[in-house]
């Protein structure tokens, strides 16, 4: 099923016509109302009438989270306040907020963006779908809440929080759809065992995960222990919030909104355009928005696109799941190393919880991790032995995907820390005075 | 023959056995006897208690990877040669001993041993045909 199958199903040339058309109009846009963007494209040389083919993208300087803070709270807004009729922001743990701005016109893109991954998991209007993100200044809430409203179905803004009534609500409800981020999916798993449940007690045929990364490691585990089919999907609030892309059926990539969004993939160093294919940061511009347009913004976020048409029969562009942010890259021993490639490593373990946690440190101006897993499997404690495999197990299975060696630690369940927002997997102890 | 052990996994961790002993002494669980070797980073904590299923339970609760196995336990006269004798016809019939434990019981002149071998079944035979006697679950909750 495809919620709008005329944009979803675009020839390539279609689509490049109609980004050229949007591109053209956006940085026009941007170049007159933002004194930002005149200020900056003016010292870069560049003028809107040079953009005469999708390839002259490359001549705009980029756009990073610290040029919406310098602008704040709302200085690369372009369209007036009285059109602006939503706000949202980003946490504003390293800083301040950055603040972005919705017209109507930004909130229906938006809420038809979310209805297509929505549609393409399988969502109808007979569903029933429990929204546990936290509501708020968070996209992720109602971003997918007008979504789901949109496509028809029954909308639980129950928030996040307060696991037992979740589960409880879930259960006498008949929540059909979760929505949450994949570690709070786990939780609520985790925790509706533990309360005796089984996934037999709840209706939840379909997850909808997001807000963080997702290994199909963890994704199988959230789907055997709820038993829902689970799709994952993209977004950051400084371009819409969720939807920006999103998994169909098939699971091989998530479809990015390519006639409101243009991709490119840059290497993070240089910022060089990289050819088709290449794995590296992406690097996003808004080809709808109204309320603040952004040009070339920098996600951090490391992927591939794949632009083959999918099996669906949609032709928009695929990006592979995030690898990592690139300012997550953990560099160990000069390896690149993103906290996603020993998800991969370990979830695959038996006898372990998929909770996790990687500590780096420097000993003697070596680099070492510890890998944290806890153990669950009763049968394990039989013999002092098989505790010891499964130690020298995983430590093999990280040597194989990083190409490192690690210290495992094993630990009892719920020792690790449980998030209900997104996970913070790794304790980077290189540069600070570990306390004893 | 066989009674109900308690395996606990423990980290080795300040509190951590304060924590597990702790948590089953507040259910007025009674521990019989109780072996942990010393470990680097993690161990094994074996227990024989007065009530092992309510054992079981109150630790899966509380969060602790746990598992309930059989193991053997035989009564042996408290004198010098009589565990000996015991071992000796379990080696002589061809049974590994994984580990062992054993702790003195109230009874004046008893010992209790509990042993995990690689074949209980045999050794339950091996033990019997020398008239060695066996504590069953009641034996260790009277105690």
């Amino acid at each position: 099923m495809m919620w709008q199958p005329e944009a979803e199903t675009m020839s390539r040339k279609g689509i490049e016509e109609l980004q050229l058309a949007k591109l053209k109009k956006t940085v026009k846009n941007c170049y007159d109302n933002v004194p930002h963007y005149r200020k900056k494209l003016d010292e870069a040389g560049v003028n809107p009438d040079m953009i005469k083919t999708l390839d002259d993208i490359r001549y705009l300087p980029f756009t990073t989270k610290e040029d919406l803070r310098l602008n704040y709270p709302f200085g690369m807004f372009a369209a007036p306040m009285k059109d602006i009729v939503r706000v949202h922001a980003s946490s504003g743990t390293t800083g301040l907020p950055t603040v972005v701005g919705y017209t109507r016109h930004d909130l229906d893109v938006w809420s038809d963006i979310v209805a297509r991954f929505i549609v393409a998991a399988g969502v109808t209007d007979e569903d029933i779908a429990q929204i546990s993100f936290g509501y708020g200044l968070f996209t992720g809430a109602l971003g997918l809440h007008y979504g789901l409203e949109k496509v028809g179905a029954t909308v639980i803004p129950v928030s996040s929080g307060n696991t037992e009534r979740q589960i409880k609500l879930m259960k006498d409800f008949g929540t059909t759809v979760l929505i949450s981020t994949p570690t709070y999916a786990m939780y609520i798993s985790e925790t509706a065992k533990k309360l005796g449940y089984t996934k037999d007690d709840f209706k939840l045929r379909i997850g909808l995960f997001g807000s963080e990364g997702c290994s199909i490691e963890m994704r199988s585990q959230i789907e055997d222990g709820l038993g829902v089919f689970a799709t994952d999907n993209y977004g950051l609030s400084e371009l819409m919030g969720p939807g920006i892309a999103g998994e169909c059926e098939y699971r091989e990539g998530m479809h990015i909104a390519e006639d409101h969004f243009y991709a490119e993939i840059i290497d993070p160093n240089t910022g060089e355009v990289l050819p088709k294919g290449s794995t590296g940061e992406l690097v996003l511009t808004s080809l709808s928005r109204e309320g603040i347009p952004v040009l070339r913004y920098r996600t951090k976020d490391i992927t591939r696109i794949d632009y083959e048409p999918c099996k669906c029969g949609r032709t928009h562009a695929r990006m592979a799941k995030t690898m990592g942010r690139s300012d997550d890259m953990l560099k160990i021993k000069g390896v690149n190393v993103f906290p996603t490639q020993i998800e991969s490593a370990i979830l695959g373990v038996d006898g372990i919880s998929p909770n996790y946690q990687i500590v780096v440190r420097r000993q003697n101006y070596m680099d070492n991790i510890e890998v944290k897993v806890e153990v669950v499997d009763g049968s394990l404690l039989e013999r002092f032995g098989e505790l010891e495999n499964l130690q020298k197990k995983i430590q093999k299975q990280i040597l194989v995907v990083l190409g490192l060696d690690c210290k495992v630690t094993l630990c009892s369940p719920m020792t690790i820390e449980r998030f209900q927002g997104k996970a913070k997997r790794v304790v980077d102890l290189r540069f600070t005075q570990e306390e004893k | 023959m066989y009674v109900k052990q308690i395996s606990v996994f423990i980290e080795n961790k300040f509190g951590r056995l304060a924590d597990i002993t702790g948590c089953i002494a507040e259910h007025g669980i009674d521990i019989r006897a109780m072996s942990l070797a010393d470990t680097t980073d993690f161990g094994i904590l074996r227990l024989i208690v007065d009530k092992p299923y309510e054992a079981e339970k109150i630790l899966k609760d509380n969060s602790f990877t746990v598992s309930m196995t059989s193991v053997i336990a035989v009564g042996i006269d408290d004198k010098p040669g009589e565990l000996a004798r015991a071992i000796r016809v379990l080696s002589d019939g061809g049974v590994s001993v994984e580990y062992l434990y054993a702790f003195v019981s109230r009874e004046a002149g008893r010992a209790s041993v509990i042993i995990r071998v690689d074949d209980g079944d045999k050794a339950v035979e091996l033990l019997t045909s020398n008239g060695i006697k066996f504590l069953s679950d009641t034996d260790i909750a009277d105690m």
